[in-house]
């Protein structure tokens, strides 16, 4: 295919639209009649609500409503779910405590909703909530893990006795244990994976506008994923009915994540907009975001490895403590779970594994997926065991990993996974190549020279993207399915709409998309269509995240595209006077092979519509759908090293290099795809250098704007340098992998190990601010 | 109550707002100019970034009252017609920008760090220091920083040709 289709670097389509100012983002809308909602919340991690007053409040200027969390109880609004149920290893089930949208009685974090004040203007909204007096008790809070699980905590639900929402393990305890009886040597770290924020740009934000004859619903909100939104909405929360609600995703200002969710603000925002008959729209600031957004990791982990006299693994054993904040989120319990405990092998070949996994509530906002989404903490895990194996054994890292690689594929691991095709020793020595990893002794020489300390760090991650079967993780828990779907709509003219799933918040579908079918009919990019993010326009999907779209949602439109092909052939053979079979598709014409004999794309769609003339008893029009529900995970995976330099005086890291080589099978647009690596490494440097959030022994947030919390910043960070090495994912018929989510699963570790290394200290934690470089250092 | 008269990209407009209205409300709310987006509370992320009377100003942390009788520049505002600002085509060539939220800032930050340096040579370094007052959570700024080096150029041919 030509210059637009699939593994063509094409500029991207939706562009035009950001760069003048013409994206169209919820806070962007204004709805007729549109009031403004101000949420009044929890100045304590833990209180009692006594009573409300909402009278002054009711009286200020504007003011259209005050509404209550005991209101939305009486009006029968559900609690908020969460969609994966995980069993105890006592056969068990989650204890889960209640969640209501605003709390009636209790609350359990700072920034937790208990009133919502709806009036005119935004700023009214805001006057008035000054107005609302809350009359709490006060009680103990437990804001980290330790405190949460130590005897006599204070209790945070009922439903969870310790403040243990479960306690849940995987692999082989047994067998486990025996590896390490019999190991020569054993390698042990503990670990803190440090809480974040995923702090999408553009905040989140609800419009909600209820059409009383009707009895419909509109939403516009800030989602990643609005069918699922809908599906929650209605099935759960009884709001609307699934065929009464609208839910519409514009263009939203990136997720990682945090925009997965269901929100209390966007049900209250339904809920009230019936409530007060008129459009309801609530914008989050930033400090919100900080207060309610779910955050991310926050796991504390004792993590062994056991190796043999030849230095190969024989065993991994790991008990993680994960924090889930004061309730549980829609998939916050996989996290630390299936989508963490399950990629604990790494890339390596290790016959046992063994993981225990007790979840806690705590008072701190709730936290579910943030990129990667338990696959950075397993990779962080597993990486810094290595490298501190190799210290440990006096070996080089880079050996040791090549040592231990899974070589054969299909490879099955001792937690479910079955990793379908790799090439792991390519990865490694693409990445040791570009940066001259033989080269750094003589680097490190020269820099000690000059009173500098010099570190490399590897680290060689794998993810599961994509997470399917259906039927697979329904065994696990998964209340949902997790295949896309698509329907790929030819106009009469010829031109064409792909109807998708997927959801884009930045990665670019709109170009990427439409090269699949650039490179299926030779059309130009510019003759193809999205549609997305309309539960009015797009019947189903599952939306964006766990880097799926291209492996599940392109797959999809694949199999839509191929039954349009099909139909179009029989037109077209029907017009031609020839065999089906002798009809090749080239640069938009449909001819009949070895012979000048051919039509046009349009000419196609249109005798599809017109239907005068076609194959007797074909159906007219030219569209198409399909579900598709892949068949395994696909496993992108690839090494990252990293070269720093570390100031003894100041603690100051900096970078000299950061070198990244990726699997992620087929490439559909590299400059997107290095596009979404070059994202995913920032997050993953700003994890290991600058960010972590800090609540205090109170439970109060301290880090909540962006003066407290550190966000990489341009100044803070490398270029890369990014390869590629390519095996094809044999799972779907495009043979790609997902690359979202890989820099932020990866690059932690090699930073910290980078940083370790140059200090000659292990005990480092992460943010590895200068400060604590220091600490390092100097004791 | 006050009225606030001022130019926003070429054109003279007035405005009834509150005294407390802050320049970026003045401009979504009241002027429809969507592009100038609110990132955070504290001035932190840049993505209100305009431009007032040829520089670049957090629009966040200005009174619409303290605009007045100014000219302002919004991201609507830098294209001629269909043909797009230097550092516009910059971004979107050297895929500058994902979800594009941070988008207009950034650009109309870049365009005066350009026209600060129009004597010197722009490096990596320098831009990544100026960037300092604009957050992008998607790109890593890697291609933010091709970009903006990539339009130094282009914005400099572009002088020179008019
Ligand atoms: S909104 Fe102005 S700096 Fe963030
Ligand atoms: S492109 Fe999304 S924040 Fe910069």
């Amino acid at each position: 295919m030509g210059v637009e289709g699939i593994g063509a670097s094409v500029v991207r389509k939706e562009d035009r639209r950001f760069i003048t100012g013409k994206g169209r983002y919820v806070d962007d809308i204004k709805l007729v009649g549109m009031t403004h909602a101000h949420f009044i919340r929890s100045p304590h991690a833990h209180a009692k609500i006594k009573s409300i007053d909402t009278s002054e409040a009711m009286k200020m200027p504007g003011v259209v409503g005050v509404l209550t969390g005991q209101q939305i109880v009486d009006d029968k609004i559900g609690n908020l779910i969460c969609g994966w149920a995980i069993t105890s290893k006592d056969g068990t089930g989650m204890k889960m405590g209640a969640w209501p949208a605003m709390a009636p009685e209790t609350v359990r974090f700072v920034g937790q909703a208990v009133a919502v004040v709806i009036a005119e203007t935004k700023n009214q909204a805001r006057d008035a909530a000054e107005a609302v007096v809350v009359n709490y008790e006060e009680l103990p809070a437990v804001p980290d893990i330790r405190a949460a699980i130590a005897p006599g905590a204070p209790q945070l639900h009922p439903e969870a006795p310790g403040n243990v929402i479960y306690d849940w393990t995987i692999g082989d305890e047994g067998a486990t244990d025996a590896a390490f009886k019999s190991a020569a040597n054993v390698v042990s770290l503990d670990i803190t994976n440090n809480r974040l924020v995923p702090n999408a740009m553009e905040p989140r934000a609800a419009i909600a506008e209820y059409n009383e004859p009707e009895e419909h619903f509109t939403l516009y909100t800030t989602s990643q994923n609005p069918h699922v939104a809908r599906l929650v909405l209605s099935a759960f929360y009884n709001i609307a009915q699934e065929h009464k609600l609208r839910v519409v995703a514009p263009d939203v200002g990136g997720g990682f994540g945090s925009k997965i969710f269901i929100y209390p603000e966007e049900m209250v925002a339904l809920w009230a907009s019936k409530k007060v008959g008129r459009p309801v729209k609530w914008t989050g600031d930033r400090t919100e975001a900080f207060l309610t957004d779910a955050h991310g990791r926050d796991h504390l982990t004792k993590a062994e490895m056991a190796l043999d006299k030849d230095n190969k693994i024989t065993g991994l054993r790991v008990k993680t403590y994960a924090n889930l904040g004061g309730y549980m989120s829609l998939f916050s319990s996989s996290v630390p779970t299936y989508l963490y405990a399950t990629l604990l092998s790494g890339q390596y070949n290790i016959p046992n594994i063994f993981a225990e996994v007790i979840s806690v509530y705590t008072n701190t906002v709730p936290v579910d997926a943030y990129r990667g989404a338990g696959r950075p903490e397993a990779s962080f895990v597993v990486e810094r065991l290595m490298e501190t194996a190799a210290r440990q054994l006096k070996v080089d890292p880079a050996e040791l990993r090549k040592k231990n690689f899974i070589t054969q594929f299909p490879h099955q691991t001792p937690v479910i996974m079955a990793y379908d095709i790799g090439d792991f020793h390519a990865s490694l020595d693409a990445a040791m190549k570009a940066i001259d990893y033989a080269g750094f002794p003589a680097r490190k020489a020269k820099a000690s020279s000059e009173g500098k300390l010099r570190g490399i760090g590897v680290s060689c991650y794998i993810e599961a993207c994509g997470i399917a079967p259906s039927k697979a993780v329904g065994s696990l828990g998964a209340g949902v399915g997790l295949w896309e779907s698509a329907e790929v709509r030819v106009n009469p003219v010829g031109t064409i709409e792909i109807l998708t799933g997927s959801h884009s918040h930045g990665q670019g579908h709109e170009t990427t998309f439409c090269q699949l079918i650039a490179e299926r009919l030779g059309v130009p990019i510019s003759q193809v269509q999205i549609v997305h993010g309309d539960t009015d326009k797009v019947q189903f999907g599952m939306g964006t995240y766990g880097s799926r779209s291209a492996a599940v949602g392109l797959t999809a439109i694949l199999k839509a595209m191929e039954k349009v092909e099909a139909k179009a052939k029989k037109i077209a053979a029907h017009q031609l006077e020839a065999s089906e079979n002798d009809i090749v598709i080239e640069n938009g014409e449909f001819k009949v092979a070895g012979t000048d004999k051919s039509l046009a794309l349009p000419m196609v769609a249109l005798a599809a519509y017109t239907a005068h003339n076609l194959p007797d008893g074909m159906e007219p029009g030219l569209k198409e759908g399909a579900f598709y529900d892949p068949t395994n995970f696909t496993f992108p995976a690839g090494a990252y090293i990293c070269e720093m330099e570390v100031d003894a005086g100041t603690g100051r890291s900096t970078f000299v290099n950061f070198v990244a080589a990726d699997d992620f099978g087929r490439l559909i647009n590299p400059m997107i795809v290095e596009g979404q690596v070059h994202g995913g490494l920032a997050q993953g440097i700003g994890q290991a250098l600058l960010e972590g959030v800090v609540y205090d022994a109170s439970g109060q947030l301290v880090t909540a704007s962006f003066m407290d919390y550190t966000m990489p910043r341009a100044d803070d960070l490398p270029s890369f340098k990014l390869s590629h090495t390519t095996t094809l994912c044999p799972g779907n018929p495009l043979g790609v992998k997902g690359c979202g989510e890989a820099g932020a699963i990866g690059a932690s570790a090699a930073v910290i190990n980078a940083i370790t290394d140059a200090i000659g200290n292990n005990k480092l934690e992460m943010p590895a601010t200068p400060d604590r470089v220091w600490h390092a250092i100097h004791g | 109550m006050s009225t606030v008269k001022l130019t926003v990209n070429g054109k003279a407009v007035s405005a009834e707002v509150e005294d407390r209205t802050l320049l970026v409300h003045l401009l979504r709310d009241h002027l429809n100019l969507t592009g100038t987006h609110v990132g955070c509370d504290t001035s932190q992320c840049g993505a209100c970034v305009v431009h007032i009377d040829g520089r670049a100003v957090k629009s966040c942390t200005v009174l619409a009252g303290q605009a007045a009788g100014s000219n302002v520049t919004t991201i609507e505002g830098i294209a001629k017609g269909d043909e797009l600002h230097p550092m516009q085509a910059a971004f979107r060539d050297n895929h500058g920008l994902q979800c594009g939220y941070c988008t207009p800032g950034m650009i109309m930050s870049a365009i005066d760090i350009v026209h600060r340096h129009s004597g010197g040579q722009l490096d990596e370094a320098t831009v990544r220091h100026e960037l300092e007052g604009n957050i992008c959570r998607c790109t890593g700024y890697h291609n933010i920083v091709k970009a903006v080096l990539d339009a130094a150029g282009r914005m400099k041919v572009a002088q020179a040709a008019e």
